[in-house]
């Protein structure tokens, strides 16, 4: 604790009580669901609606049952696939088209930025329809593609990046422009190193973003062996009438990704976030 | 190396002509200063010569060749920035060695230039740290290091001592004048600073207004000037002026007269007491005294002008005292009062 935080004489300020209380009650709320699920996974099906938070007989049985079931796997490597190919295309693709907008001068360029950023404020579930209207056209239906191409590249990394590339001072450009580098050169070994937080905070935030997506790739795909993890984990619980203990088993194993990414990056996060500005 | 030649070159932004047809011959191997005030256009000459600025107007060749056209890569050029341009994420000899990025050069070539580079430089003990461990005389050292290793046709030089404190600043000139000296690589030297001008250049250009005003040595310019901007950018502190006219012995103050006589402080010598004095004199009311060590800079109120003369000897004048100066015979500049030009010495 800070010296600000307390009074002259040493005692905890009132005030600070309410905040600490407060925050303790928030951060309890966020974690009940999680814990519940954890819980959950290890509890036999006939002890689920025991609300203890410790199991009375704890078992790995739903894991093994989760792990042992191919679609599962086949649902875990479907986002695992789409999750990265999309975060490497919009780390690519974001920052190119960002670079080019913060860095270079040419007619229109104005437009084009302000007509990439309104699509930030069209909401996604207007978009769905074009999209499968698209995909249905383009044969893209329940196929990985038709999965992944909205997210492809976003309104918001380029926005992002821009910002950020707009920061790298000039001088570096044209110094690497008169040692003789082409321009791809000057982004790929110049700019985009000068911009590794923003860059990790959008390759954070892309890669949950799609591991937790749902809406669309349950609207594009029809076959199972195309379900994302979040589609896939839906449909385990329709037609297993609500198998409560592995849903949550397979919940469950689907954060591990999720907070592998927080645990190795986590110094881009909280660095990211803060260059940012940003939210999760 | 190689010359450089300047012919009715152009800059426009626009409509306006920031750049407006210059011609200049640059030397092989000779060290060439660009100077003036702010917006003068000699950083867009210098970036037009880089390639970083596409030429409106005339014509542009280093070593012979036409360049207009060529980008940057292709001039063979070396440039070195005002904010050092070394890149954070890489170390001294990666920076270093960035120069060589695009160069067909074998591994170990490339390694033996770097470590030439260093050890010229005095980084050789640095190479492995990155920029943000080197100070502002260091970093810039890098960069002239990444220069270096090219082994261009010439060196561009943009403003780089502007962000160095005064003592680093005046050892980082005799450097870069060194290192010249050694290389003898033509050189392209943009500043606003006149010291730098007349310490480094073996020839200086002073541009206002987007045009050249006069071309020559730190010598040629002092001595003669050719107009009342030149003769008062160049020297410091800066030519007294006052209104004058001629007569049969040199130039007298007269505030109606149609000349106007300048004098150097350094040659306007104010003395505890006064001699009888053939020379030019002049007598004002002391409003600022500078000391300076070996002499003092004395600021004297002269009718409505204010002007700047020397204390050689022990006495340090009281503000608000008389004193009287004189330059002696010789050390006056005339230019004429309507046109501001050089009219000669006297």
């Amino acid at each position: 604790m800070s010296e600000a935080t307390r009074l002259s004489h040493g005692k905890v300020r009132p005030g600070l009580i309410v905040t600490w209380t407060v925050l303790f009650i928030g951060g309890l709320i966020m974690v009940s669901p999680l814990a519940f699920m954890f819980s959950t996974s290890l509890k036999t099906a006939d002890q689920i609606y025991d609300l203890r938070l410790i199991p009375a007989a704890p078992t790995l049985a739903n894991y093994i049952a989760v792990l042992a079931d191919g679609r599962f796997m086949r649902w875990f490597f479907n986002s695992t696939l789409i999750a990265v190919i999309v975060t490497v295309s919009n780390c690519f693709f974001d920052s190119l088209v960002g670079y080019t907008l913060a860095k270079f001068e040419f007619r229109g360029r104005y437009f084009i930025f302000l007509a990439i950023l309104s699509t930030l404020m069209i909401p996604t579930e207007m978009l769905v329809i074009p999209w499968y209207l698209m995909s249905s056209q383009l044969g893209w239906l329940d196929s990985y593609w038709g999965i992944m191409f909205p997210g492809m590249m976003t309104a918001f990394g380029t926005f992002l990046m821009k910002q950020f590339f707009e920061t790298v001072p000039n001088d570096f450009i044209e110094a690497a422009r008169v040692d003789g580098l082409n321009e791809f050169q000057i982004w790929w070994k110049v700019a985009l190193p000068l911009v590794t937080p923003a860059l990790s905070a959008l390759a954070i935030f892309t890669f949950l973003g799609n591991w937790t997506a749902f809406f669309w790739p349950l609207i594009v795909t029809t076959s199972k062996e195309l379900y994302t993890l979040p589609v896939g984990l839906s449909s385990f619980a329709v037609e297993q009438s609500i198998q409560w203990e592995m849903i949550m088993t397979g919940a469950a194993i689907a954060t591990l990704p999720t907070l592998l990414v927080f645990l190795v990056l986590q110094r881009y996060i909280v660095r990211g976030v803060m260059l940012a500005g940003l939210k999760g | 190396m190689a010359t450089i030649e300047l012919e009715k070159l152009v800059k426009r932004y626009g409509k306006v002509e920031v750049v407006k047809g210059i011609d200049l011959s640059i030397a092989d191997g000779e060290f060439v200063v660009f100077v003036g005030p702010s917006g003068c256009g000699k950083s867009t000459t210098l970036r037009m010569i880089a390639g970083l600025e596409e030429i409106s107007d005339g014509t542009l060749k280093i070593g012979s060749e036409v360049v207009n056209e060529r980008e940057p890569k292709q001039r063979n050029i070396a440039m070195v920035f005002q904010n050092y341009a070394i890149y954070p994420h890489m170390t001294v000899r990666q920076n270093i060695g960035f120069g060589l990025y695009t160069s067909k050069l074998d591994k170990a070539e490339k390694d033996k230039r770097i470590e030439e580079a260093g050890k010229i430089l005095g980084l050789e003990a640095l190479l492995d740290r990155r920029p943000a461990a080197l100070s502002g005389g260091q970093r810039q050292r890098v960069a002239i290091g990444r220069a270096m290793v090219r082994d261009p046709s010439a060196f561009l030089f943009d403003e780089p001592l502007s962000n160095l404190d005064a003592q680093l600043r005046a050892q980082m000139r005799i450097e870069i004048k060194r290192l010249h000296q050694k290389l003898k690589t033509t050189t392209v030297y943009v500043t606003h600073d006149q010291i730098e001008a007349m310490t480094m250049a073996d020839r200086i250009v002073v541009m206002k207004d987007g045009v050249i005003l006069q071309v020559g040595t730190p010598s040629e310019l002092y001595d003669a000037p050719v107009d009342v901007f030149t003769a008062r950018f160049i020297g410091s502190p800066s030519m007294n002026l006052v209104r004058g006219r001629r007569t049969a012995s040199g130039a007298v103050m007269a505030p109606v007269g149609d000349i106007l006589i300048g004098v150097r402080p350094h040659d306007l010598i104010a003395h505890a007491t006064v001699t009888g004095s053939n020379g030019f004199t002049v007598t004002g009311t002391v409003s600022a005294v500078e000391p300076l060590g070996p002499e003092t800079l004395v600021h004297l109120d002269v009718a409505d002008t204010s002007i700047i003369a020397t204390v050689r000897e022990k006495f340090v004048p009281t503000v608000g005292s008389t004193l009287t100066c004189e330059a002696a015979p010789g050390d006056l500049y005339l230019f004429d009062a309507s046109t501001e030009r050089f009219l000669g010495r006297s």
